[in-house]
């Protein structure tokens, strides 16, 4: 079991995610933009991080960013969900620290199986 | 594991509404044309509705909404470019938006009702949109992408290709969270995996930094993986190492050109270095102990499951391919769509409500309290005898309930205030309304709206949506005059339509003001004969202004498309009369017209007058009387031995005997005995003759229905203080008696 | 053990019914128990104007307006006095609650549905509609009423036309 902060300012695609990795035997713990997730990191370590992009108060390149500053995150892997479109994104997200992507739209197995590649 | 999203769907849905609402809003922004985008107001409200539909077209796909997530791809798109400053904000791109938010609320409500939405609507808009796109420069992305996406064609023809990889990551790539191993876990599902390591480039422990990469690979793959395969296993670290990939028609060749130069020395003992993190130090620890040598791979890539192959590359191929599909045709995909998803539950959208965490916290505080003072009681009061209560045990039980009366008044407050939701509710969608109506009327309207923030019942909000519509299309319909009318009047050509919503006692009171032409008397009563409406004699404004309330009546020379859809200004009255509002009118020739509405907080709560009539009490809403007198002998005359009527001020009103309609036992006698209570309706107004008044009390609505049925003349009950039930008086029924 | 349970002590349970049996002058009515919430004093109503005699008027029971109507007055049966003594029987039956006053309320009885006997056309009391028939307990006669029908019959005017056509 690992245990994962996913970033989300929708609600429902948050819920989807959260749901899958519980589901998965994960212990998740939810926030709904970079600024809500930069303040729980303050606080505790994680195995994981899953980030939207865009989000209101801090986005998640910003997210990445500020991460990467915490000791304790250092090395603890970072996905971002892009989109098909944000080449850019992805770039910009690598450059900021991110350890990869998720292509949104995806579904619960392609969840899965992309975090496997980080949590091994 | 397999994960049912529909679960998901209705927090999709109610929050892409929410987010259509706020693109919406945020569109009708007076800031926001031409602004640039590092402009503070303008460029945050791009934003806010780029990231709307960034979230919609995210999550679109993902539930199910194929279509939804193509068509908003292109919008989003578009604020993407005007987000990045590469394209301005048009007053043709804002309306294309706004019409774009319309198709996507379209599409969404009619997957959520399982109803047809407008397909061809949808393709023009999309098309609209395409058109515009390209009608710019292509942006960087776009060209970044077509490169992007040839991918080289496999080399191996054969089924189980050998593919030699070359990986030599940069020393910081373990910075970004990637690990080699699991890199190389990932290839192992693709085939057979033999891994080499290059220690070459190892420090001396003294001088090496824990946390960077030295090591690199030399892998042999063997398997019906093609080269994109491989490539996605290390497109996160693409720009962080240097890979080459190269096909091998001929293992042995292959194998043997690695085996001299990529000797692995494994004489590095592990440093021995404590960093700020223990599993930083692990890292290159574990690369360089773990595969080291040739021996050791084969083993490595056995113990892989081998019923996997290929099984991650084509789940995350299916993604791509699920959003492509509804790309062609619009209305197929949107067909098929509808298909797949049943219809979702409706009635969430009305029946569920957000409410502030604070108002919970106090609610939460409230019972706290409310328990508190119950144990007190329970102490003063719980064991007590009767011979117990002293003057001083009576004293603190009386305070003991002043308390918990308190309690119990914050606690109502309270519940009635989760039920409390801005104006802006309905207030938000008339900026939209209003820029429709400017266009299909070739008006200039400048809408200015206040104390939107001000609270009132959901049930109420959503009564008010429909009159307020209309009140506010008949205002730049009939109110304001076109531009070169307003010229000619020596008025500004833009028209000013206001609304103001605010408190006032228990009420809430919305005021629609216009500085339009006001209205014509002599053409409203000229109307009126017209249709055969009754005009009392001598009428004063008020009088004729009221006119516009009656059935079938409409002062439009020919019934616009706007205003005239078959819904008068009586249906808008009756609507705000069946939640307990009123509706008044002001006007002044040339200077404009006012309605206000005012209506009460909630639905369950009203503001009446207990009036006593012989034995019985009666509720009347506060908001149906407009005065109350003794009347004097002399204003009180008989017409034709059966009716009686009160003169006020000129005006002869009917006089409603609430004793007799209601055939109370009791005195029906002489009237400057009793007190006369002046009601106004939708319909009328009428003198009720009552004995007394006696006091001011909100009221709990209870329905009669529930477990009897309708009463003519009434229109609902309460309980009063003592617990006895009281009637509330149906005062439009009651003008209609006479 | 009493005359009633002697004589139906041996019948299978599904075919008992359990009644409330209550006077209505020097009759004895039975209705199903499950059909009755609650058993309460008469109490000051309010009064509902331009409706039959028969409907008291409304009370509040804990917050719900009850409607009460006077079976005695509906059915010219014993004498219409209002005291510490007069009874109200709260019934629950289709989705309403509804109470009926009522002289005195005896007993709990359980008869067998086979005992019961076909009831004569009343005439002018009671609608055979909704009587399910007569029974004897301990050599007394109870009529047994469907209460359900008696209090959703136009005739009461208790419900809306347009809600009992529904």
């Amino acid at each position: 079991m690992s245990k994962i902060l996913a970033v989300d300012d929708s609600a429902s695609l948050r819920q989807m995610v959260c749901f899958t990795l519980k589901e998965a035997g994960h212990d998740v713990v939810e926030a709904a933009d970079g600024a809500e997730a930069l303040q729980f990191a303050r606080g505790s370590a994680v195995d994981l991080v899953i980030s939207d992009v865009n989000m209101p108060q801090m986005d998640g390149i910003t997210l990445v960013r500020e991460l990467r500053g915490l000791p304790e995150y250092r090395f603890t892997p970072i996905l971002l969900l892009t989109t098909e479109s944000a080449d850019d994104k992805k770039q910009a997200g690598k450059a900021a620290g991110a350890t990869g992507w998720l292509v949104k739209p995806f579904d619960p197995e392609t969840l899965l199986s992309t975090i496997k590649r980080v949590l091994g | 594991m397999s994960v049912d999203l529909s679960q998901f769907v209705q927090a999709f849905l109610e929050e892409s509404f929410e987010g259509l609402d706020r693109m919406e809003s945020e569109l009708l922004g007076s800031d926001i044309l031409d602004s640039a985008p590092d402009e503070e107001r303008g460029g945050e409200r791009i934003n806010t509705i780029f990231r709307a539909a960034h979230s919609i077209k995210g999550s679109a796909a993902t539930f199910g909404f194929a279509a939804v997530g193509e068509f908003t791809h292109g919008v989003e798109t578009l604020l993407d470019q005007i987000r990045d400053g590469r394209r301005p904000l048009t007053e043709e791109g804002r309306a294309l938006l706004l019409e774009a938010v319309d198709r996507i609320r379209d599409m969404l409500s009619a997957a959520r009702d399982g109803t047809e939405h407008d397909a061809h609507g949808v393709e023009r808009t999309r098309e609209a949109i395409a058109a515009l796109l390209a009608d710019a420069p292509p942006g960087p992305e776009a060209a970044a992408r077509s490169a992007a996406t040839a991918a080289p064609a496999p080399q191996g023809a054969e089924d189980a290709a050998l593919w030699r990889i070359e990986f030599a990551p940069h020393r910081g790539l373990l910075g970004t969270g990637n690990d080699p191993l699991r890199i190389f876990a990932y290839l192992r599902d693709l085939g057979e995996l033999s891994v080499t390591c290059d220690a070459a480039e190892l420090p001396a422990v003294d001088a090496l930094a824990p946390e960077s990469c030295y090591l690199r690979w030399t892998l042999e793959l063997r398997g019906a993986a093609s080269e994109a395969d491989i490539r996605e296993a290390f497109e996160w670290v693409a720009e962080d190492c240097d890979l080459a990939i190269t096909g091998a028609a001929r293992p042995e060749v292959a194998r043997a050109d690695v085996t001299p130069n990529r000797a692995a020395p494994p004489d590095v003992t592990p440093p021995d270095v404590t960093p700020g993190k223990p599993t930083a130090a692990a890292k290159p620890r574990a690369n360089d102990t773990s595969v080291t040598t040739r021996a050791a791979a084969p083993a490595a890539a056995d113990a892989a499951p081998e019923a996997t192959p290929a099984a991650a590359p084509a789940a995350a191929d299916e993604a791509p391919v699920a959003s492509t599909t509804a790309a062609p045709g619009g209305a197929d995909a949107a067909a098929v769509d509808r298909r797949r998803k049943p219809p979702v539950d409706r009635r969430a959208d009305s029946s569920s409500i957000r409410v502030a965490v604070e108002k919970i916290d106090a609610l939460v505080d409230l019972v706290g309290e409310l328990v508190i003072s119950q144990a007190m009681l329970e102490t003063i009061g719980g064991s007590a005898e009767p011979e117990d209560f002293d003057a001083v045990r009576v004293e603190r039980l009386r305070q003991g309930l002043a308390q918990l009366e308190r309690n119990m008044r914050e606690l109502q407050e309270a519940v009635l205030s989760v039920r409390m939701i801005p104006i802006s509710f309905v207030f938000s969608r008339l900026p939209r309304l209003v820029r429709d109506l400017e266009s299909a009327l070739a008006k200039k309207v400048r809408l200015v709206i206040e104390g939107e923030e001000t609270e009132l019942d959901k049930g109420v909000i959503e009564k008010l949506v429909d009159p307020l519509t209309h009140i506010v299309r008949n205002a730049v319909d009939h109110g304001i005059e076109s531009p070169a009318a307003r010229a000619a009047a020596g008025k500004p050509e833009t028209g000013t339509l206001k609304l103001r919503a605010r408190h006032q006692g228990g009420n809430i009171v919305i005021d629609i003001e216009d500085d339009g032409a006001g209205l014509d008397r002599e053409r409203l009563l000229r109307k009126a004969r017209e249709r055969g409406i009754p005009v009392p004699e001598n009428p004063t404004d008020r009088d004729v202004w009221q006119l516009i309330f009656a059935p079938g009546f409409s002062t439009a020379e020919a019934i616009t498309d706007i205003s005239g859809r078959g819904v008068g200004m009586d249906v808008v009255r009756q609507n705000i009369e069946s939640i307990n509002g009123r509706l008044d009118i002001e006007s002044t020739a040339g200077a404009g017209t006012k309605l206000t509405i005012r209506l009460p907080l909630t639905l369950a709560i009203l503001d009446g007058m207990s009036v006593r009539v012989g034995e019985e009490i009666f509720i009347l809403p506060l908001t149906a009387i407009l005065e109350s007198l003794q009347p004097r002998p002399e204003q009180l005359h008989s017409i034709g031995g059966r009716g009686r009527v009160v003169r006020l001020r000129g005006e002869y009103l009917p006089l409603v005997s609430l004793s007799d309609v209601f055939n109370l036992p009791g005195r029906s006698g002489k009237a400057e005995e009793g007190i006369v209570v002046v009601v106004e309706s939708a319909k009328d107004r009428a003198a009720l003759f009552v004995d007394e008044l006696i006091a001011q009390h909100q009221v709990v609505i209870k329905s009669l229905e529930t477990n009897y049925r309708r009463v003519p003349g009434i229109s609902g009950a309460t309980i009063m203080g003592d617990g006895r039930v009281a009637l509330i008086l149906d005062v439009d029924a009651l003008t209609q008696i006479h | 053990m009493s005359a009633a349970e002697l004589q139906h002590g041996q019948l299978s349970a599904e075919n008992r019914r359990e009644l409330l049996t209550f006077r209505l002058g020097e009759e004895e009515y039975g209705i199903d128990i499950l059909s009755v919430q609650e058993i309460r004093r008469y109490e000051a109503v309010t009064r509902i104007a331009n409706t039959p005699e028969f409907i008291k008027g409304v009370i509040n029971m804990r917050g719900t307006i009850v409607p009460i109507v006077d079976l005695r007055i509906r059915f010219a049966l014993g004498n219409v006095t209002y005291d510490e003594f007069t009874v109200v029987v709260i019934l629950n039956v289709a989705d309403r609650v509804v109470g009926i006053v009522v002289d005195a309320v005896s007993d709990v009885i359980a008869i067998d549905a086979e005992a019961l006997r076909p009831a004569p056309e009343f005439g002018a009391h009671l609608d055979t509609d909704y009587l399910d028939g007569l029974a004897t307990v301990d050599e007394r006669m109870v009529i047994i009423v469907d209460i359900e029908a008696l209090i959703t019959t136009p005739e009461l005017g208790l419900i809306d036309d347009a809600s009992s056509a529904a």
